[in-house]
């Protein structure tokens, strides 16, 4: 294997793992601090339970996504070098508020996971709060960062040099609201069909009702939300994708020829050599619309991109018609869950719509990392949109396959022990939080 | 501001290896304890550790990040010519880091705990070995950005006598700084003479791998004497180790807990400056005799203006909410 290969593999790999696991740390804080208050409420003991089940996956979750993002910090200058040289200053806002949330975070997780019993109950509930809420700003500060390399600014690149750098402003560039919103949206509705479809399954195998069903429709109405607004996220990104990197909306779209008006393509194979697109659903005018919001406005296709910067088409079509099929089959699911809540029909009679979400498990995942795929790929040959290019910034230390292969090894490896931990966790339910009501015994 | 933000890089430096450098030790400590004393030692390092863990290695990041953004040539320098023993340290944060979680969240206690253990102690041990290693290497002025060859250029960097001999050291003050605190964590009586005697153990090791060190030093060829010796900081911080060193075994006979830890800590405070004083502000020594400064390596003015801003601002933030984490889960007397 080719050692800029390599590095790119290495790359994909650490983030493509490191974006589930923080995903969940960063919302299932929200789901306990539900549960957690409509214990305190209610008094009843069903949710505190809940709450400390959700707690130890939070628990191995933010431990895994700690870790891989501590690698990350460091992956950046181990894989990429010449860009963090340059890239460090002008970008590096973010991050440094980033390690200030993170660190909050992991304090508050602290109280949080050791304050049963040993705090005041609303300051150990503020905690868990505290918890989302950081993590929430760290996944919002991370993708700002990602945001610049998409649309670098805070700098004047003048000869080759990086001038009048301005960290604020390259924190505050033109993408970061639009992935921002569009990320945190993908981590709530992610997450909560995995939890909510788990649940679902054990409420399918008639284990726990109870508890299984109060879980199931705290996640699922995050999910659904989520799912929801998705749509109308990811109309803004578009727009602003079609307007920042052309290239990427073409490739997205497998538009090789400028059309006017273009036309959207559903499907179809891409065949990079021909330039050509067999076997996709066309629909006239509608890419115009996406792109610009008038179906007659012309888009840029990827011939009047020089060939040396074209980004991998059918890797970022597949991708994108991966993440936008998904997202809209989680909107109708969504749609059809609040049809039967507005219907005030009894949900443990809809096993049809619990088989849903069973189904839906992987789905927000699948979708989510496809939607990775088509920023980071649909950004190639760059790594500096229009400055850098990926190649010029890798590393000068050979054999850096072999460091894939070992990462491989350990993020499988990591993958398998936590599945195994969660399955585990889940098996437990019955023999920890149902039959032995002293729920004190836990700690 | 650049001011602002070196102290916060030596301030990120200097706890990650006093807090996360205990934590380590917990791992070190355990590994050295006999099969029949381990579940008792395990449960006590749980209890003292359990809660502040993930807090004290948020240090490193803050460490990494001062330096990526606000000394990028020090940060890149580092990650090229230092990228294998890197990736080991890695490999044990991401290992320990994953096994201590594991071995508490998972829900049967079976044959797996073993696995987790294992990979527990051994990756503690590794990871400061390597942190050892690579604060070695930057100083040692083995590092050679004009090589051609992979040997010179990434291997001779970090594999010498004097990057490994830190390393051992750095090991060694771990697990002294790991039985010291552990000392105060527990009531019995039985496990506190246990914690002593490692902690005693651990001291002899340090003075022993601290010798090492000097005689590495020689043997490479790094003027660590002069450094040390030679200017007055450097002297009165070794003396004042030493002096301590006195004052520290008469307490641990008399198995006195609480200044112990101020004391452990303000040792190891004085090693590190004793060590790093003379070449300040010099980061990396190089082969060819260059060295890589702080003050030259400092990124571009409104860069380190927002990042110092970014860390006093998170420092209000942090530091009293820390302050009361610690605060809370230590108070055993009560």
């Amino acid at each position: 294997m080719d050692d800029f290969l390599a590095a790119r593999s290495q790359m994909a790999l650490s983030l493509g793992f490191h974006i589930i696991f923080s995903c969940i740390g960063m919302v299932m804080p929200f789901f306990m601090a539900v549960s957690h208050y409509k214990w305190l409420k209610t008094n009843d003991e069903v949710y505190k339970n809940l709450t400390k089940a959700w707690s130890k996956g939070v628990a191995i979750f933010f431990a895994t996504g700690a870790v891989s993002g501590t690698m990350l910090s460091f992956e950046l200058g181990l894989l990429w070098p010449k860009f963090m040289e340059h890239a460090g200053p002008i970008f590096g806002m973010p991050f440094s508020l980033e390690g200030t949330a993170f660190f909050i975070e992991a304090i508050a997780l602290g109280f949080f996971l050791y304050g049963w019993n040993k705090l005041n109950k609303w300051f150990h509930w503020f905690t868990g709060m505290v918890v989302g809420v950081s993590g929430l700003a760290s996944g919002i500060l991370v993708v700002a960062a990602n945001a610049w390399m998409n649309s670098p600014a805070g700098f004047d690149f003048v000869n080759g040099k990086y001038l009048n750098i301005d960290p604020i402003q390259a924190m505050f560039n033109k993408a970061w609201f639009s992935q921002a919103l569009h990320m945190c949206l993908a981590a709530f509705t992610a997450t909560g069909f995995a939890v909510a479809g788990v649940h679902a399954l054990m409420i399918l195998r008639n284990k726990n009702k109870e508890f299984h069903l109060k879980a199931f429709k705290i996640a699922a109405i995050f999910a659904c939300i989520g799912a929801l607004l998705q749509p109308l996220s990811g109309d803004i990104s578009a727009k602003d994708v079609a307007q920042r990197q052309p290239a990427k909306l073409a490739a997205m779209e497998a538009l090789y020829k400028t059309e006017k008006p273009a036309p959207l393509l559903i499907g179809g194979i891409v065949n990079e050599k021909d330039k050509t697109v067999k076997g996709a659903i066309k629909i006239p005018g509608a890419l115009s619309f996406l792109a610009h919001g008038d179906f007659k406005a012309e888009v840029k296709g990827l011939d009047k991109i020089p060939e040396n910067e074209h980004p991998p088409v059918a890797i970022t079509h597949y991708a994108f018609q991966i993440m936008v099929g998904i997202g809209t089959l989680l909107m109708l699911v969504s749609l059809i869950y609040f049809f039967i809540l507005l219907r005030k029909k009894p949900l443990l009679d809809k096993r049809w719509v619990l088989k849903l979400f069973v189904l839906a498990i992987p789905l927000g995942y699948i979708a989510l990392e496809a939607g990775w795929v088509v920023t980071e790929v649909g950004r190639q040959p760059w790594i500096i949109y229009g400055i850098m290019l990926t190649k010029d910034a890798v590393t000068p230390m050979p054999g850096i396959a072999y460091s894939f292969y070992i990462f491989t090894a350990i993020y499988v490896s990591l993958s398998i022990i936590v599945t195994f931990l969660l399955y585990r966790q889940i098996k437990m339910v019955p023999y920890v939080y149902d039959q032995l009501k002293s729920s004190n015994k836990l700690n | 501001m650049e001011y602002v933000v070196i102290t916060f890089l030596c301030l990120g430096i200097l706890l990650y290896f006093l807090l996360g450098g205990a934590d380590f030790g917990a791992g070190i400590i355990e590994l050295f304890t006999s099969v029949k004393n381990r579940s008792k030692t395990r449960k006590t390092m749980y209890q003292a550790i359990g809660p502040v863990w993930e807090a004290n290695h948020m240090w490193l990041i803050i460490a990494i990040v001062i330096l990526f953004v606000g000394f990028p040539n020090i940060y890149t320098t580092m990650s090229v010519y230092l990228h294998i023993p890197l990736l080991i340290m890695l490999i044990g944060i991401i290992a320990r880091g994953t096994a201590f979680v594991f071995r508490h969240y998972d829900a049967v206690k079976d044959n797996m705990q073993e696995v987790y253990n294992k990979i527990f102690v051994y990756s503690s041990f590794i990871t400061p070995l390597f942190l050892g290693i690579i604060a070695g290497s930057v100083i040692s002025g083995h590092i050679d950005t004009e090589a051609n060859d992979f040997l010179s250029a990434y291997i001779f960097g970090w594999f010498n006598w004097f990057s490994i001999a830190v390393g051992l050291f750095t090991v060694a003050l771990c697990g002294f700084l790991a039985a010291i605190y552990l000392i105060g964590e527990t009531q019995d009586a039985h496990d506190k003479r246990r914690f002593i005697k490692k902690a005693e153990l651990m001291n002899v090791a340090a003075v022993i791998f601290g010798a090492m060190v000097f005689i590495a030093a020689q043997r490479d060829q790094i003027p660590l004497v002069d450094w040390v010796f030679k200017n007055t900081i450097g002297l009165s911080a070794i003396i004042l180790a030493s002096l301590s060193l006195i004052l520290l075994w008469y307490l641990l006979i008399k198995g006195k807990t609480k200044v112990l830890r101020i004391l452990a800590g303000f040792q190891v405070t004085m090693i590190l400056l004793a060590i790093s004083y003379a070449h300040f502000p010099n980061f990396i020594r190089l082969k060819n005799g260059n060295a890589i400064s702080l003050f030259e390596a400092v990124g571009p003015e409104k860069t380190i203006y927002s990042l110092g801003l970014a860390l006093l601002l998170g420092s209000i933030l942090i530091l009293p909410f820390l302050g009361y984490l610690f605060y809370k889960f230590q108070k055993k007397e009560e």
